[in-house]
């Protein structure tokens, strides 16, 4: 039987129609766009096509999208080219325990050169408070980066509303956005951000190729010297066939969107209720609906994560887990711990992240197959009685 | 799953001597939810010879693949030839482990250290 991905939230297949759409950007328009000659303003022609594509879809303007090798380089870039352009104003920079490590690496390696940073609590559905976003700030307060939507537990932060907190104080804020755009409908000014990371591969386009929204006015150092690119704001000769790609697959999930919405919601609830109601103690992870259409992450009880997934694939399903035993740091999901679970809870996780291509047949095998293996694992296990 | 051996897939899809025996002679209980690896190993001793091997392991893939090893090597094992059994052993019966994943193989000698201890402080309790 054919092999079953649900795991488009660690990536997505490219879509066929936006390979298509870079492939003559290899061998026949291979200019690059700081070339003056007709080869290089032919590929110039195609890189600013595709930032107004996505600028209109952000309802932001092309001169704000900065485009980048990805979500962890936009990251990157947001967190230190803000603290490194604010210093002279504040040190401090607010954050939340479940960002993705590309936030917080950034954060702590800041930390060590002098910055404070304030980690801010979760509830137990991973929701960040805006009441306690708005008591951390100081007068040394300089960026808030508070994640749109978490790529293991699928919560939705009221990223708006703490927007509007960051806007009254003057404060720059950023949102990680890698698992959002082309997913949930938003444009920049709904969310009142200054700053937003988004990865093509996250929504049927190429790897190595993400970009980076900043609001016309936001200061921000560049770490990447050498070069006029982008305003001065990222050297390096433009990735022309990804960024091709990635205006591509934005026009696709334009047309796809509100549709893959409605689809997903009803298989994520379909597959919420189909584990709970065939497998005792099972918790689910994450906001009940605040939660991203395509993610469920459960915790099932007294069983390995790793020895599930290992299972699962044997049986044609990909899928991830949160469990210590699957990572090279042999630690659980941070994400995890932060929203309180026990260990034992955080090494039963798994998460199924569906997408475009996910059918009802689909579903359904994964609703056929997991129960068993759980059963067989569990027989195995001294804890469960 | 590449990491893995093809003899440790086989142990982990096809564990043996999964389960727990009655009265055993000797129990060993090792690991914590905290680490995500806990082990119970159960032995059968006749004449200080063991005759059967059980186990329940809450762990993942190489924790259940070592697990159902090394009751396969302490079967007809003396208690002295038991002891000398090490994690390497275990690894190695299995073709090796990933380096991350040698610790579950410590976990499988420390249960069997444990079972066995027990026996002995049964023995030495009845003596």
């Amino acid at each position: 039987m054919k092999p079953v991905y649900f795991d488009y939230a660690a990536t997505t297949p490219c879509d066929p129609e936006v390979v298509a759409a870079m492939l003559p950007y290899f061998c026949e328009r291979f200019g690059n766009p700081s070339s003056m000659h007709a080869f290089g303003q032919e590929t110039k022609g195609a890189v600013e096509e595709a930032r107004e594509r996505i600028a209109a879809f952000l309802g932001a303007a092309p001169g704000e999208i900065v485009f980048t090798s990805g979500g962890t380089e936009s990251n990157n870039m947001a967190v230190k080219g803000v603290a490194y352009a604010r210093r002279g104003k504040g040190n401090h920079i607010i954050t939340s325990p479940i960002e993705h490590h590309a936030v917080l690496e950034p954060c702590h390696f800041l930390e060590k050169d002098g910055f404070e940073i304030t980690i801010l609590p979760v509830d137990d559905d991973g929701l960040v408070n805006p009441d306690d976003v708005r008591r951390a700030i100081t007068d040394k307060t300089i960026l808030i980066s508070i994640m749109h939507a978490n790529n293991e537990i699928g919560t939705i932060q009221p990223i708006a509303e703490i927007g509007k907190i960051a806007r009254e104080r003057g404060i720059y804020f950023h949102t990680d956005a890698v698992q959002t755009l082309g997913h949930l409908p938003f444009t920049v000014n709904d969310l009142n951000v200054d700053l937003l990371s988004a990865s093509a591969h996250k929504l049927y386009g190429p790897k190595g190729i993400g970009l980076l929204y900043v609001r016309k006015g936001t200061r921000l150092t560049p770490f990447m010297h050498g070069g006029e690119q982008e305003n001065r704001r990222r050297a390096s000769t433009h990735n022309v066939p990804g960024i091709v790609g990635f205006g591509k697959a934005v026009e696709m999930a334009r047309g796809s969107l509100e549709k893959e919405v409605q689809d997903l919601t009803a298989f994520r609830d379909k597959l919420i209720k189909g584990f709970q109601k065939e497998m005792d103690q099972v918790k689910l992870n994450g906001h009940p609906t605040q939660r991203l259409p395509n993610n469920v992450n459960i915790s099932i009880a007294h069983v390995e994560g790793e020895g599930m997934l290992l299972s699962l694939d044997m049986l044609g399903i990909a899928c991830s887990t949160g469990s210590a035993c699957s990572s090279a740091s042999l630690a659980p999901s941070h994400v995890l711990m932060a929203i309180g679970l026990p260990h034992e809870l955080a090494h039963g996780s798994l998460r199924f992240s569906m997408g475009r291509p996910t059918t009802t047949a689909d579903v359904d095998r994964l609703l056929d197959v997991l129960p068993p293996v759980v059963a067989k694992l569990r027989a195995m296990s001294p804890l469960y009685k | 799953m590449s990491q893995y051996s093809e003899k440790v897939m086989d142990h982990f899809a096809n564990p043996r001597n999964v389960g727990e025996i009655e009265n055993a002679d000797g129990i060993g209980k090792v690991g914590n939810a905290v680490c995500g690896d806990i082990m119970n190993l159960y032995l059968r001793v006749e004449n200080n010879v063991i005759t059967d091997a059980k186990f329940k392991t809450f762990g993942c893939g190489a924790a259940i693949a070592t697990s159902s090893m090394v009751t396969e090597l302490v079967k007809g094992k003396t208690i002295d030839e038991a002891l000398a059994i090490t994690n390497r052993a275990v690894a190695e019966a299995l073709g090796g482990l990933p380096p991350i994943k040698m610790h579950c193989s410590v976990l499988a000698e420390e249960a069997l250290q444990s079972a066995i201890d027990d026996y002995l402080k049964k023995q030495q309790d009845k003596a």
